[in-house]
């Protein structure tokens, strides 16, 4: 059995009206999942303009590992699958492990990279250790604890919706208040912590926000690719403007739109999960933004190196003719 | 109880003895990954593998395969190529470039298999957990005799071979990891090197999903070079004890699994994560413990630094009397006074002052402190 079996419209061969009502449950289902990824999509892309600004954009990845043990925790202690109760879970253990990897950094000279990758897989590990023993204990209940890993976005309920939407529009609005700070911190922390700005606290304060946007997005598009959730709308619009305010709003606008577009586009085709496709359509904006993005682009840049080409050769036309000309002038004089 | 340990360890020779060998197949590549700082790409190698794997089980319709190996080392080292074409164009920073193209590669993977493998015999399940205890299961077989497990093999060859290239190009690769430039204007081909690094990681990492998992051969790669770049500043001393931690971790990781019967690859990587954070709390010099009680002494020597030069400003002036009595210093330096006490006290166990009645004056051993410290 594939755990990645998404959600598919299949017809089966009813009359009419029982036709009809399959496709009002299915067309219900996917309003709520496509708003639901809309949601996911608006709050990862605009927290992650932080994260590609910082050089962080692999903490999806790190948060979103890590944060294994802590749903299997928070599933063992109170034995509900409430969303809230898991993202809960989720999120302390994803903030640990942050953590961690900030103060490995900070105490070490091993580096982020190194820092990420222990405790992201670790912290896999000891998540994949408790999975094993709650389904050696054969609770019945703990089916759909999976999903954490893979993602389920097609099963997303109203409920769940609700969770991402509250949440995110919880980290959403913090950022907005602290604007200022957090601008300050990711373009220059040594300025920001010279004029009193508790730096640190604001970095753990960012880091919380990260690993928000990373939890309430893991049952939909799963641990694995929550990361590019985080990284791809931030890319994409990066290409399109030079100011933070339009590239969050922007990264934003990308992210809902991958949202929407995966869900529709797995609705359509049969047998594509509803998760990866979000990831491509997200992978096709950045592909999109860098070719034709004005200015950065990759179209953009060649034209410009053609056009400077071009006028260099002129240039150096121009220089040589007057040289030549001179050279003549100077010949002519001479032999007058 | 010892002896039933010995049990354990008798009756589970080929699984621990898998273990080990993947565990030293993969710290090897892995030094050169941490002090490079790309154990990332391991990450997204072992994610970025998943279409090439189902690609080539698509043609084969075999899961053990050698044309599996190649095709998802192939697709290692492409992921290599995509990240770096996306940093030459400027436009995006290398975690940016790491974090778009493995989901993106893996996204391709899982539509795959969920689109054409549905019911065939290829679960992702399996691909990225992995389960250590059916290596044994599989077994090489050459005119029907019975080989062994085929994981022993695969990564037994995958240690020789990493073994060989660490051996043969240990200088090139030392030169290349520690200055690149250098090894570039030497005629050495730091790329060459690279390249061939990041296709052994590739083919390490493929060979160590069918056991450990994808995720899981990210512990094996990164964590024991993490922890013995703590312990050493050596390299060739750096890779010896990577290889060591990693059997360690493995051998007490199947331990533990076997005593609460979860899952081995899980707690191998948990035993990585507890051994790292050992190391790094007691390893001498940088270990957390050493850190706190490098502050402490520094806290201490700085306050009777303070003292002395204290002492030393006002050493003669009229006013000398009453800044060094010792009732009052706490004011003078404003300091709490139960610690201004302890200050004194350790000063005067270091002979930096002495006690005259309620005084404090500088011996000569405080004086030159004071003079040093005022001079740098």
């Amino acid at each position: 059995m594939s755990l990645w079996n998404d959600f598919q419209p299949r017809f089966p061969r009813v009359p009419q009206i029982m036709a009809n009502f399959y496709f009002l449950t299915h067309f219900y289902t996917l309003i709520i999942v496509s708003i639901g990824a809309a949601l996911l999509g608006t709050v990862s892309g605009a927290l992650g303009t932080y994260a590609v600004l910082r050089r962080q954009s692999l903490l999806g990845d790190a948060i979103s590992h890590a944060a294994l043990p802590g749903i299997a925790i928070a599933f063992m202690l109170t034995g509900s699958k409430t969303p809230l109760i898991l993202v809960l879970g989720a999120a302390i253990a994803g903030w640990v492990g942050t953590l961690i990897i900030l103060s490995i950094v900070r105490l070490t000279r091993i580096k982020y990279d190194s820092a990420f990758s222990l405790v992201l897989s670790t912290f896999f590990g000891f998540g994949l250790v408790l999975l094993t023993q709650i389904q050696r204990n054969g609770d019945a209940n703990q089916a759909g604890l999976d999903d954490f890993i893979f993602g389920q976005a097609a099963t997303m309920l109203k409920r769940d919706v609700l969770t991402i939407g509250i949440l995110g529009g919880i980290a959403l609005i913090i950022m907005l208040i602290l604007w200022k700070e957090l601008k300050l911190l990711i373009f220059d922390e040594g300025f920001a912590a010279s004029i009193g700005f508790p730096t640190r606290a604001l970095d753990i304060l960012l880091t919380s926000l990260f690993v928000i946007a990373i939890v309430i997005g893991l049952q939909a598009v799963g641990a694995v690719l929550m990361s590019a959730m985080l990284v791809a709308p931030a890319v994409a619009a990066r290409q399109w403007t030079d100011k933070i305010s339009l590239m969050v709003l922007l990264a934003a606008c990308f992210g809902a739109l991958a949202g929407v577009s995966g869900t529709f586009i797995s609705s359509i085709a049969v047998g594509v999960p509803t998760g990866p496709t979000i990831i491509l359509c997200a992978t096709v904006i950045v592909g999109f933004s860098i070719a034709f993005a004005p200015n950065r682009g990759l179209l953009w840049n060649s034209i410009r190196q053609r056009r400077n080409r071009r006028s260099l050769k002129i240039a150096a036309a121009k220089l040589i003719g007057a040289a030549t000309t001179e050279n003549q002038i100077k010949n002519d004089t001479r032999s007058s | 109880m010892i002896q039933d340990h010995l049990d354990i360890i008798l009756n589970h020779l080929d699984i621990i003895l898998i273990a080990i060998v993947t565990a030293s197949a993969c710290a090897l590549p892995g030094v050169f990954l941490v002090l490079r700082r790309m154990t990332l790409m391991s990450d997204a190698i072992s994610h970025a593998i998943l279409p090439g794997i189902v690609l080539a089980f698509f043609l084969t319709h075999n899961i053990s395969s050698p044309l599996l190996i190649l095709a998802a080392t192939a697709t290692g080292v492409l992921t290599v190529v995509f990240v770096e074409l996306l940093q030459k164009t400027k436009l995006v920073k290398e975690d940016a470039a790491i974090g778009l193209t493995f989901p993106a590669l893996f996204s391709i993977g899982v539509i795959l298999i969920s689109r054409y493998a549905g019911n065939m015999h290829l679960d992702t399940d399996a691909v990225l957990l992995g389960e250590l205890a059916h290596a044994p299961l599989n077994i090489l077989k050459i005119y029907g005799y019975e080989l062994g497990p085929v994981s022993i093999y695969v990564m037994g060859g995958m240690l020789v071979l990493n073994l060989a290239f660490i051996l043969i190009f240990y200088k090139e690769l030392k030169l290349a990891t520690f200055d690149a430039s250098l090894a570039a204007t030497l005629g050495f081909a730091p790329t060459l090197i690279h390249y061939g690094l990041m296709t052994l990681v590739s083919m390490t990492t493929v060979g160590a999903f069918d056991a450990v998992g994808s995720i899981l051969v990210v512990a094996l790669i990164a964590g024991p070079p993490a922890t013995a770049y703590l312990m050493t500043d050596s390299l060739a001393r750096m890779l010896i004890l990577s290889v060591v931690i990693g059997c360690v971790n493995a051998v007490s990781g199947y331990l533990l699994a076997y005593v609460f019967d979860v899952s081995i690859a899980g707690t191998i990587a948990t035993m990585t994560f507890l051994v790292f954070g050992l190391i790094f709390m007691i390893v001498p010099n940088r270990g957390l413990i050493a850190i706190a009680r490098r502050h402490i002494r520094q806290k201490w020597e700085f306050a009777q630094t303070m003292l002395v030069i204290h002492l030393f400003n006002h050493e003669g002036l009229p006013e000398a009397h009453e800044e060094s009595e010792i009732e009052h210093l706490h004011e003078h330096l404003q300091w709490e006074p139960t610690f201004a006490t302890r200050v004194v006290k350790q000063a005067l166990n270091n002979r930096y002052v002495s006690q005259e009645a309620t005084q404090l004056m500088l011996t000569d051993r405080g004086r030159s402190i004071a003079q040093r410290a005022l001079v740098q």
